[in-house]
């Protein structure tokens, strides 16, 4: 009960902070470089109810969600393949580090050229963002399960779907969620940056065309439309992260 | 490990050899892909001509400033918060979801607040790494023995004192952790920045030469940030793991 209380109180004095901060910057830049904070809350109002909106929403909404569904299926694969089979994962490992570093936005030029200025270019360059972490995470976890757990399996004769499903997942769960929740974020990143760069539509293209008319209420307002659906859905990842590592 | 790295080599090499072979046959379009040997060539002439001097000096000078931004900035600042723990209580809600949000969404609102010079890069480069650089000081002075300060405070030491003999020591591992993602991070920010809308350095070069439909600048340029960045992380990694190695803290 104290706890609610409690963080509820810092989101209140949270949300005041960004409020101050924000109407201080529109004071000291003016009407001409940001909106305050009512303007854009009203221009974001009318925004959502245009079906353009709805329209680019969309569509940024069917690539994150593709980009998604194959960055946790690739992501997870690569992760189980290299944990458990050793040989590969001392090769591959380090190659997948080198590339979990690389700024991915300069390979954005080739995705664009083998995709095309479709979907799936952006599709692919959130997925190659999403990897990364989700593989990484549910490889280190999987290093931590205790040997002791694993042997337990093969004296119990489990077949290989069975220790998978009694030992394994339950023991690397709440670690690849963290991967997951990690992944999630970055494949929204993602696909809202391959929009940003190139695309004919979806939120991050809205952003850019906005900047070339100058359209300072868009700007905001779609940054802030983006900021929201972001901290939201971290927010309730987060929580279900959290539960889970207490329960383990 | 070194029989690893050997054939770690032969399949980079065979995956090279394999896009030449593609490249060359015409299986890859040329206006896709130039042929990987092409693509080394063309950095070598690249890179003696001088052309892009003016362009990496202005991407490494950026990306410099900023790191160097997050990292004092961000040690300083974790320092104070470390002491005010209301402060800190309810900062945890933005580290937790900081690195969620598409910080480059942020970067058109710098560019209107400060024009289209290398500040709104500086900045999108130190935003990118300023948080990771907070949270592993607070992660790092939460470390610090308590035996330590009881130490310091037998001594009689000073604040200025304890911080430079007894606390900074105690947290440096954490610090270098923090510096370390500082310098990746902000070398993605900065890049990424120039990708979108800039007028100066290697991430605009190559959204140049890719508007141009100029391959031969474009994946030469590519190759040079590929190979820099993983250059870059593959040291820190491996002075980081030394370094924690010698403090006996990762085995």
């Amino acid at each position: 009960m104290t706890l609610t209380v409690h963080r509820t109180r810092n989101l209140v004095v949270l949300a005041a902070v960004i409020f101050v901060v924000w109407e201080g910057l529109f004071l000291y830049a003016g009407d001409n470089a940001l909106k305050s904070p009512w303007q854009t809350f009203a221009f974001t109002g009318r925004l959502i109810g245009t079906e353009m909106f709805w329209q680019n929403f969309g569509e940024t909404m069917t690539a994150f969600g593709l980009a998604l569904a194959i960055a946790v299926g690739v992501g997870l694969s690569l992760g189980f393949w290299l944990g458990f089979h050793a040989p590969s994962g001392a090769l591959f490992t380090p190659m997948l580090l080198a590339f979990a570093s690389i700024p991915k936005v300069v390979l954005y030029p080739i995705v664009l050229l083998i995709c095309g200025l479709g979907i799936s270019a952006k599709v692919a360059f959130g997925a190659m963002h999403g990897i990364p972490p989700i593989a990484l995470s549910t490889l280190g976890a999987i290093g931590t399960v205790r040997p002791v757990l694993l042997r337990l399996s093969r004296v119990m004769h489990f077949d290989s779907l069975e220790t998978l499903h009694t030992i394994v997942v339950p023991a690397v769960l709440p670690e690849m969620m963290t991967g997951l929740r990690i992944g999630f974020s970055l494949t929204l990143i993602g696909t809202i940056l391959g929009e940003m760069f190139a695309s004919q539509q979806g939120l991050g293209y809205l952003l850019m065309t906005a900047i070339g008319l100058h359209n300072v209420d868009l700007i905001m307002s779609v940054t802030l439309v983006l900021a929201v659906l972001a901290i939201a859905a971290s927010a309730v990842l987060l929580t279900i992260d959290r539960r889970l590592r207490r329960h383990f | 490990m070194t029989r690893l790295a050997l054939y770690r080599a032969l399949l980079i090499l065979a995956a090279v050899a394999v896009l030449e072979i593609l490249c060359l046959t015409g299986a890859i379009d040329p206006l896709t892909m130039q042929p990987p040997h092409q693509m080394a060539i063309d950095l070598v002439r690249l890179l003696a001509s001088g052309k892009m001097n003016r362009a990496i000096l202005q991407t490494v000078g950026n990306a410099a400033i900023a790191c160097a931004l997050a990292v004092v900035i961000g040690i300083g600042f974790g320092v104070v918060v470390h002491r005010l723990s209301a402060v800190r209580d309810t900062l945890d809600l933005v580290f937790s979801t900081y690195y969620a949000l598409p910080t480059l969404a942020f970067y058109p609102l710098f560019i209107i607040l400060f024009g289209l010079g290398p500040v709104p890069q500086i900045i999108m480069g130190f935003l990118q790494g300023v948080v990771a650089v907070i949270v592993s000081t607070l992660d790092g002075l939460d470390r610090v023995p308590r035996v330590l300060k009881k130490l310091a405070a037998a001594q009689r030491m000073s604040p200025l004192e304890t911080a430079l003999k007894i606390t900074l020591p105690a947290a440096a591992p954490y610090l270098l952790t923090g510096a370390k993602l500082a310098v990746a991070y902000s070398i993605i920010g900065v890049i990424a920045a120039e990708f979108l809308m800039s007028q100066t350095g290697i991430g605009y070069q190559i959204s140049f030469a890719y508007n141009n439909f100029d391959n031969a600048t474009m994946y030469p340029l590519i190759l040079l940030l590929v190979v820099f960045s993983i250059a870059v992380n593959g040291t820190l990694f491996r002075w980081e793991r030394r370094m924690l190695r010698q403090r006996g803290l990762r085995a």
